[in-house]
């Protein structure tokens, strides 16, 4: 199965019921099946919107209603997604969005792999907030990943984001798909609260539109009823803050991650398609006191992880972009961090990153 | 305003003084309530704007959303339960100007939501800055020597792009609108009921209708009835200058998306 089809399995098998979306290389496949399989499933929707930026619009509209749903798209439309991205966190709206990733800025490209949207995940939008972005490195991961991505997405009332990449989307690979898979739906507004009051972990009740609640939903800086309240700075700072802690505070709990090799001096930190090579280099050819740190989710990033290596010397960060994750890395450790940047499309070599063991090596 | 449908709490609203935006929303939930339609099952979807902020007055679910994009989000809620009633409330800007893409494919979509928009030809919540409806000669902030681009005619742009029910009133003409909402509510398919108001505030003060009773004048005396000129004027006849035409102009059944199974 192919890596984007196996997003769309996973989504469905989820309980994904609406999916707005607008064509664009290398993602196209998640919406074509969709399109092909949501038709026959009951209750369910597939639009083709007329841009991306009517894609995000219509999955939150659908959210409100309660449904699961979804968009999925590349960089120039998650660029046009931003405004909407940022709807959805003020909002505090469940919704997926799959970003297979492509070579940019601008139209770059298209058919090739890249990682050069990690920093516009997390800040594209205005404002100050937090998202939650999940990495695939394998079909597998695209079906299983997917399909978690909407339990957090529900959990914690925000957009969720799988990050993928060309490379990933158009891999094919044996998976295996489970009899069924875990749903973590939002909780329930409860009777009498207020629909933006959170609850202790920071996440108010969800009730969907139509079930009496006459919730008012606006992107404005809102009070606990929903009603604006736009000049008062604690007000935005108190929302804002909560909006961003509830997912920071629980970053150590959401932490999807692989660890080989504790006792590593020199630890690769890798996610997506380069996780590939990695494994190669640490698990196969076995260079001697190499480990790594697989990221299936970056963000918010758990930093605590990096930790977990007593005796590391340096960080080797192999990315498909100019360093985006690197300097996220460095923020939090006191040893070297070394990207391995590579853009162009091509995946790292194990020889390439053999060698960036050895020089870093030899810095030290 | 109809009391149960006000959201009492939310007093004062920030309408200027003399503002037409008030008296759309109080026919618009005038015909809503006549649809007999469950206020649970009602959802009020708007962008930004003056007008956008109609939603946030009303004791419904409601989604006011980013500027121009109130129909892109209106089609998710309506594609994903279609047992829901939405209405869109929307300006000349927000639908014409940024939001120009989602009108045309919902119009062609025929979607079944109803599309209100106040037209009042300029941006008011921003300041008053030109639309793309402001009148040809018309001042705005943006237009400070006149506006010479051609503005929409919004309601033509809605019957050419596919919508099934498309009308034309003014803020004047209360009992005709009301009338025409409650057809548009009730007709399966995309509604605009187009309402040309008066905004004395950024408007008038800059065009020589400073008083909100000087606008009401005017839409009163230039909105020409559609039935009443095809039966009276002249074949191939222009309108007279700063005139427009008021009516039911498209009332038809071609296919729609969003309307519930029978089963």
């Amino acid at each position: 199965m192919q890596g984007n089809i196996a997003s769309a399995e996973g989504a469905l098998a989820a309980g994904c019921t609406f999916f707005g979306g607008y064509p664009i290389t290398p993602s196209t496949e998640v919406a074509e099946h969709m399109a092909a399989r949501m038709p026959k499933i009951k209750g369910a929707c597939f639009i083709q919107m007329e841009d991306e930026i009517a894609s995000m619009a219509a999955i939150i509209g659908a959210a409100w209603t309660g449904a699961r749903s979804m968009t999925a798209t590349s960089g120039p439309g998650f660029s046009l997604m931003m405004e909407n991205i940022g709807y959805a966190v003020m909002t505090e709206t469940p919704c997926v969005i799959v970003n297979i990733q492509r070579g940019g800025p601008s139209t770059g490209q298209p058919t090739m792999a890249a990682q050069g949207d990690m920093m516009q995940v997390k800040f594209g939008s205005h404002g100050d907030y937090s998202i939650i972005a999940l990495a695939p490195s394998s079909v597998q991961e695209c079906f299983d990943l997917t399909a978690k991505a909407f339990n957090l997405a529900d959990r914690f009332r925000t957009p969720v984001f799988l990050m993928a990449d060309e490379v990933i989307g158009h891999m094919r690979e044996k998976i295996e798909i489970p009899d069924s898979v875990e749903i973590v739906r939002p909780k329930t507004l409860a009777e009498g609260a207020l629909p933006f009051a959170p609850g202790p972990d920071g996440v108010p009740g969800f009730a969907a539109f139509g079930t009496g609640r006459h919730i008012p939903v606006t992107g404005l800086t809102h009070d606990e009823r929903g009603y604006p309240d736009t000049t008062n700075p604690a007000r935005h700072e108190s929302l804002v803050r909560r909006l961003i802690s509830k997912i920071e505070d629980a970053r150590h709990d959401i932490a999807d991650y692989a660890i080989v090799n504790e006792e590593a001096e020199y630890v690769f930190v890798c996610y997506g398609a380069p996780v590939r090579t990695v494994r190669e280099v640490v698990e196969r050819f076995r260079i001697p006191d190499t480990g790594y740190l697989q990221l299936r989710i970056v963000w918010p990033f758990p930093e605590d992880l990096l930790s977990r290596f007593p005796k590391v010397k340096a960080f080797i960060v192999p990315e498909m972009n100019l360093g985006m994750m690197a300097r996220e890395i460095e923020r939090h450790v006191s040893v070297p961090v070394i990207p391995v940047s590579k853009i162009g499309g091509d995946l790292h070599t194990p020889e390439e990153l053999v060698e960036a063991v050895r020089v870093a090596g030899g810095l030290l | 305003m109809r009391d149960d449908w006000f959201r009492e709490d939310r007093l004062p609203h920030i309408y200027c003084a003399g503002c037409g935006n008030g008296t759309i929303m109080n026919c618009v939930l005038e015909a809503v309530e006549r649809t007999g339609w469950d206020q649970k099952k009602t959802i009020f979807v708007s962008g930004i704007g003056c007008s956008s902020r109609a939603p946030g007055y009303i004791l419904t679910d409601s989604l006011h959303t980013t500027h121009g994009r109130a129909i892109a989000f209106a089609t998710g809620v309506k594609m994903a339960n279609p047992s829901l009633h939405v209405v869109v409330f929307t300006g000349d800007g927000d639908l014409a100007a940024i939001g120009g893409n989602h009108f045309i494919h919902a119009c062609r979509r025929n979607i079944d939501i109803t599309v209100v928009c106040m037209n009042n030809h300029i941006y008011g919540m921003t300041g008053g800055q030109g639309s793309p409806t402001t009148p040809i000669g018309k001042t705005s902030t943006t237009t400070p020597y006149g506006a010479d681009e051609a503005p929409f005619d919004l309601a033509e742009l809605a019957i050419a792009a596919g919508a099934n029910y498309v009308a034309r009133w003014t803020s004047f003409h209360v009992k005709q609108l009301t009338e025409s909402v409650l057809t548009g509510l009730n007709t399966p398919g995309f509604s605009l009921i187009e309402v040309r108001c008066q905004c004395p505030t950024s408007y008038g003060r800059r065009n020589k209708y400073r008083e909100p009773v000087d606008y009401m004048t005017y839409l009163k005396s230039h909105a020409v009835l559609k039935e009443k000129w095809e039966r009276t004027a002249a074949p191939g006849a222009e309108l007279p200058a700063d005139s427009f035409l008021v009516g039911e102009f498209v009332r038809r059944q071609r296919p729609v998306m969003g309307v519930p199974d029978e089963a």
